[in-house]
């Protein structure tokens, strides 16, 4: 066996002493480190400056009289009835129609289509995501609005129903991939036809999943004030279950009353804002500590 | 449709086999079974399949070439080889599991008791429930409970009532070697149980479906060695009643579970093909192949 020379090297000691390069590249590695935490602070800093500072100046006016009553004449109190009511009943019918088509074509995409129309539903589904809402709006303003010479709370709904589609669809189809293929293959090996196989072993395997999908479609249709400027309209009147005629929103209603210029409305516009704030946030945390829970057990 | 399976009696099915020796009770229950597609013609005649120059392709690779091969009603054939040689992708294309592969394709014949289960007339989710099949990773269904699990083949096919059941449900898990051990909590998860309790819970929810060939790919093969030997005891009672074909990679499971071994192997480009084929114990201690020497002797492979 080779014997190798050991006398050339300088004792252990010295060789783990910290040289100058090694004391600078702890400097170094300190500075990025603090520039990483500083950015990551921006990144977190907003949410809680917007929860902070909408909560102080809404708090005051989130009270009764906002949730029950009805918006008064200009200037002289009442409260947002009409846009809670309108929020609470063009979400539910958008989401009537969004669950099922973004459900369904996640179906297709995930167990009936080749990889080939499976990318460019894929796609057209990302790119829809990522159009401008208000775009998504001017659309259904041509089709709903237009021909018939009358802003109503349908158009609103299909509008919202457009942005939640995609959102679902794409959630859905992400957490049916991850069924797995040996429960599909465990069906279809009893003898029980793919249409049922899809139906109550996927899709009811990855039904928590999809779930989380439509709740957060639905917490961004909640805020969405773009696509009902041109459709909704917004309106100062309750509107209960008349679709075809203008109904108000939370998000439209703060845009309305902050751009007014008396105070009263100005207060009214901030307590909706929170109330806006509290219901989305609510949604997302729920949803999140239901994945989150999942994840972990 | 599958009522023509009986209407071919040309097809020259191979003589019944007398029935081995029975030492454990009697499988089948006394109670008739529930009316099926395909009656009985006497226990030994049932579900013999009869292959007949069978080549598979994915695409442009053939994964098996002319495999020729006659598999007897309760018994169990084992078909052995080494990784990659198509053992699994012919267990597959005995119930048209292949099929869920958009690109594999079958030429050749695959008959069983006598009807070609290929024919354009013969609907691959009824020949499922004729020819079952248990996967080589327990896979009980994650939202069911245990009864539900044993019962999906029933409840997601068709109406049945709760007495009925629970009746399958019972019978399914005796048969399957689970009863004892789950009958107090059959409301409990499927995924709740042992590795080895999941897979009989599997073997239980394809004996539900009342089959008459049961296919297993690697069954024991993701389980601890006393679950393996739980399997292949309920293998040797199953056999009585079933006929069963199961793939291993495992030669002394062969050698013990199985009365008939197939050996596997694969050629020029890959494509698996038939060597030799008989009684288990000539196979293991005589064989006609150099081949099947080589492999059996652990020489190859």
């Amino acid at each position: 066996m080779a014997v190798i020379a050991p006398t050339i090297k300088p004792a252990i000691a010295t060789r783990l002493l910290r040289s100058r390069s090694d004391r600078r590249r702890a400097v170094f590695d300190r500075t990025m480190r603090t520039i990483a935490l500083l950015a990551a602070l921006v990144c977190v800093v907003p949410l809680g400056a917007v929860i902070l500072f909408v909560a102080i100046n809404g708090a005051p006016a989130l009270n009764l009289d906002l949730l029950t009553k009805a918006p008064k004449a200009l200037g002289t109190g009442g409260g947002a009835a009409s846009a809670i009511l309108g929020s609470l009943q063009m979400i539910p019918l958008a989401a009537l129609m969004a669950i099922p088509i973004g459900i369904a074509a996640a179906i297709y995409v995930a167990e009936f289509s080749g990889t080939r129309s499976a990318r460019i539903v894929r796609f057209a589904a990302d790119v829809l995501v990522g159009i401008p809402s208000i775009l998504i709006g001017i659309f259904v303003f041509t089709m709903l609005v237009l021909p018939f010479h009358q802003f109503n709370a349908f158009a609103g709904s299909v509008a919202l129903a457009l942005l939640m589609i995609p959102v679902i669809m794409r959630t859905s189809e992400e957490i049916l991939r991850l069924v797995p293929g040996s429960l599909r293959e465990a069906s279809l090996a009893l003898g029980i036809p793919m249409w049922r196989t899809v139906l109550s072993v996927v899709l009811r395997t990855g039904l928590g999943g999809i779930l989380t999908g439509v709740m957060l479609a639905v917490a961004r249709a909640f805020g969405e004030t773009a696509p009902l400027l041109f459709t909704a309209l917004g309106s100062r009147l309750v509107n209960v279950g008349n679709f075809s005629k203008p109904m108000d929103s939370l998000p439209l209603f703060v845009y309305t009353n902050a751009r007014a210029p008396f105070t009263v409305l100005n207060q009214q516009a901030w307590g909706a804002a929170l109330l806006l704030l509290l219901i989305v946030l609510t949604i997302n945390i729920a949803v999140r500590a239901r994945s989150f829970r999942r994840n972990v057990s | 449709m599958v009522t023509t399976m009986t209407e071919s009696p040309t097809t020259p099915a191979e003589p019944p086999q007398p029935v081995p020796p029975v030492d454990g009770p009697a499988i089948r229950p006394t109670v008739p079974p529930p009316a099926r597609a395909i009656p009985e013609e006497g226990a030994a005649a049932a579900g013999s399949i009869e292959v007949t120059g069978l080549n598979v392709f994915y695409g442009a690779f053939q994964a098996i070439r002319d495999i020729s091969l006659t598999i007897r009603p309760n018994a169990v054939t084992a078909i052995i080889g080494p990784s990659g040689c198509g053992k699994s992708t012919f267990l597959r294309t005995l119930n048209r599991m292949h099929e869920l592969t958009p690109t594999a394709r079958v030429e050749g014949s695959i008959r069983l008791d006598g009807t070609d289960i290929m024919a354009p007339d013969v609907d691959p989710v009824q020949l499922r429930r004729v020819v079952g099949m248990v996967f080589q990773r327990p896979n009980p269904f994650p939202t069911m409970s245990i009864q539900d699990n044993v019962v999906a083949g029933l409840r997601l096919t068709g109406r049945h009532s709760q007495a009925e059941l629970d009746e399958v449900t019972e019978r399914s898990l005796r048969r399957a070697a689970l009863w004892d051990e789950v009958k107090d909590k059959l409301k409990a998860n499927g995924t709740s149980l042992s590795g080895g309790q999941q897979q009989r819970l599997c073997i239980a929810r394809a004996l539900a479906v009342d089959p008459e060939v049961i296919l297993m790919d690697e069954p024991a093969s993701a389980l601890d060695p006393v679950a393996t030997l739980r399997i292949e005891q309920l293998m040797a009672e199953l056999r009585q009643s079933y006929t069963i074909v199961i793939v291993t990679h495992n030669m002394q499971q062969a050698a013990r579970v199985s009365d008939e071994t197939a050996f596997f192997t694969m050629g020029e480009e890959r494509a698996g093909y038939l060597v030799e084929t008989g009684r288990t114990i000539d196979i293991f201690t005589n064989p006609k192949n150099q081949l099947t020497e080589d492999y059996v002797s652990g020489r190859f492979g």
